[in-house]
């Protein structure tokens, strides 16, 4: 009957080892961040920045739609600062009263029509998303580039026709990179990022109509004054020049 | 209480039991988010309809394709004399611990438009796979086929020669002993591996959504269809969870036990 017994005290040691062996100090300040999929490059650079200028505090970083990431902390997962690609989603967790202080825009973006290197499919504007010849590819309607994709498409009076409505924006982003598909609504800040694997084909109406990112500390954090400090540091010039060169509009 | 049967050990008992609760705590929650009023008008929806049709449609077509596939390499995994076996098991296998997506973008790579396979056999019958009924197909059938090769490989090895080399010493043709002696013996693993084997393609996400997108209509099966809606709108989300619980836990539950889980 004794059997069990060696083998979960050896499943405790390991788990209690796994747990020493995690990166950084125990004793330092951990900061979770959630933030939208397209921030992932330029928030694993400002984390970088922040943790320097901020000894002692460690920001964690939790990258995902911005859909995904409020259902999160609705539903109690320990954040403590969203970082959400629109506002409509920040609005939903402050109307559930999770939100520590109002929300502030640190970015805009704006989508671009992106085409594989080569232009294969010969697309000229916007009306080239409704043509039956082409393989096109949006957001899904749900997530938020999906949603301002669909705001230009109805402005610019063009009726689309997708062959797959992608859960995220990187993931429409990789199959016009592998020429999988001709033409997609990509954010400016994701053409720019894919180089030269993507080329983009001006569209006047696109630049105008653009997408918030805002930033808010949750409402429970045990770290409300890092949670402030990491939503300053966004608006701050250094946060600023970061996200501009990241190709991030200013807010 | 079976006489004779020992009785099991208390401690295996008590882990045992913290499994199953292991596997029904997550459907336990999944009932307590269910908007159980409004559940007959979301589970009329067009979007749930559409990919239930297409749910169905994809996974038993890639239960056939691993039937028609899966059988033969089966038997010569278990019988014949096969150069680098070990490998070609070890391949079949693959797609069981591979992350779906992997398998999803590894398809992209050797099937997509600019593919290894996939460009030529644009160029050659103007077929494209991705983002097709095709493409949802066969990225089901991709992970789902190793379940049938695996457990009718194992009913072929366990099985007893004795009733084939009786039916051949009396003359019958290797196809009829095949047809008559061998598939009769293994129907229980064969229903089992087509039952498991369909499961696994029901409840098909990474691959398919990697390899064939995202359509309504087109390539959004029920799984899809969840992950799309948990965005937006949880209560469509869980009731269309619910009802593949409901179908899978169905099939596996009646179908498996009934040939082989009872023996």
């Amino acid at each position: 009957m004794s059997r069990p017994v060696p083998a979960l005290a050896l499943l405790l040691t390991l788990l209690t080892w796994a747990g020493a062996c995690a990166p950084g100090n125990s004793t330092d300040e951990v900061l979770r961040v959630s933030a939208a999929a397209s921030l992932g490059d330029v928030f694993g650079e400002l984390a970088r920045t922040f943790e320097e200028a901020r000894p002692g505090t460690r920001v964690e970083l939790n990258l995902g739609g911005s859909a995904r990431l409020a259902t999160q902390i609705l539903e109690g997962a320990p954040v403590d600062v969203l970082a959400s690609a629109n506002r409509a989603v920040m609005d939903g967790v402050q109307a559930a009263g999770r939100l520590l202080d109002e929300p502030r825009v640190f970015a805009r973006n704006h989508l671009v029509l992106a085409v594989p290197a080569g232009n294969p499919g010969r697309v000229e504007d916007l009306a080239d998303l409704g043509r039956e010849d082409l393989l096109v590819g949006l957001c899904a309607p749900t997530v938020p580039c999906g949603a301002l994709a669909h705001r230009l498409l109805r402005g610019a009076g063009v009726a689309a026709a997708p062959d797959t409505e992608e859960p995220d924006v990187r993931a429409l982003l990789t199959k016009l990179e592998l020429g999988e598909l001709d033409a997609g609504l990509v954010y400016a800040t994701d053409a720019q990022a894919a180089g030269a694997s993507v080329e983009v084909v001006p569209v006047p109406e696109a630049s105008g109509l653009t997408t918030e990112y805002v930033v808010a500390g949750v409402a429970d954090t045990a770290h409300p004054e890092a949670a402030r400090a990491f939503a300053g540091y966004l608006i701050s010039g250094a946060g600023q020049t970061a996200l501009r060169r990241h190709g991030f509009g200013h807010p | 209480m079976h006489r004779g049967r020992p009785r099991p050990p208390p401690a295996l008992v008590g882990l045992a039991a913290v499994a199953v609760a292991f596997f029904a705590l997550p459907l336990v929650g999944l009932l307590a988010r269910t908007p159980w009023t409004r559940l007959p008008a979301l589970l009329g929806g067009e979007v749930l309809l559409d990919a239930l049709r297409l749910s169905l449609v994809t996974s038993m077509a890639a239960t056939g394709l691993s039937l028609v596939l899966g059988l033969p390499l089966a038997w010569l995994l278990a019988r014949a004399e096969i150069p680098g076996r070990r490998l070609v098991r070890g391949l079949v296998t693959l797609p069981l611990v591979l992350p779906p997506v992997v398998g999803g973008a590894a398809l992209l790579f050797a099937l997509g438009r600019r593919g290894l396979a996939g460009a030529p056999l644009e160029r050659l019958t103007g077929l494209v796979l991705p983002f097709s009924l095709w493409g949802a197909v066969l990225a089901a059938t991709f992970v789902s086929m190793p379940f049938l090769v695996i457990t009718v490989e194992g009913a072929l090895r366990g099985l007893d020669g004795r009733h084939e080399e009786a039916a051949r010493t009396l003359g019958a043709q290797p196809w009829t002993v095949l047809r008559r002696v061998t598939l009769p013996q293994i129907a229980p693993s064969l229903v089992s591996g087509l039952v498991l084997t369909w499961a696994r393609a029901f409840g098909e996400f990474g691959a398919t959504l990697t390899f064939a997108g995202n359509l309504q209509g087109r390539t959004r099966t029920l799984p899809l269809a969840v992950y799309v809606a948990l965005e937006s709108d949880r209560d469509t989300a869980v009731a269309i969870s619910l009802v593949m619980v409901a179908i899978s836990l169905g099939v596996l539950v009646l179908l498996r036990d009934r040939w082989w889980g009872a023996s």
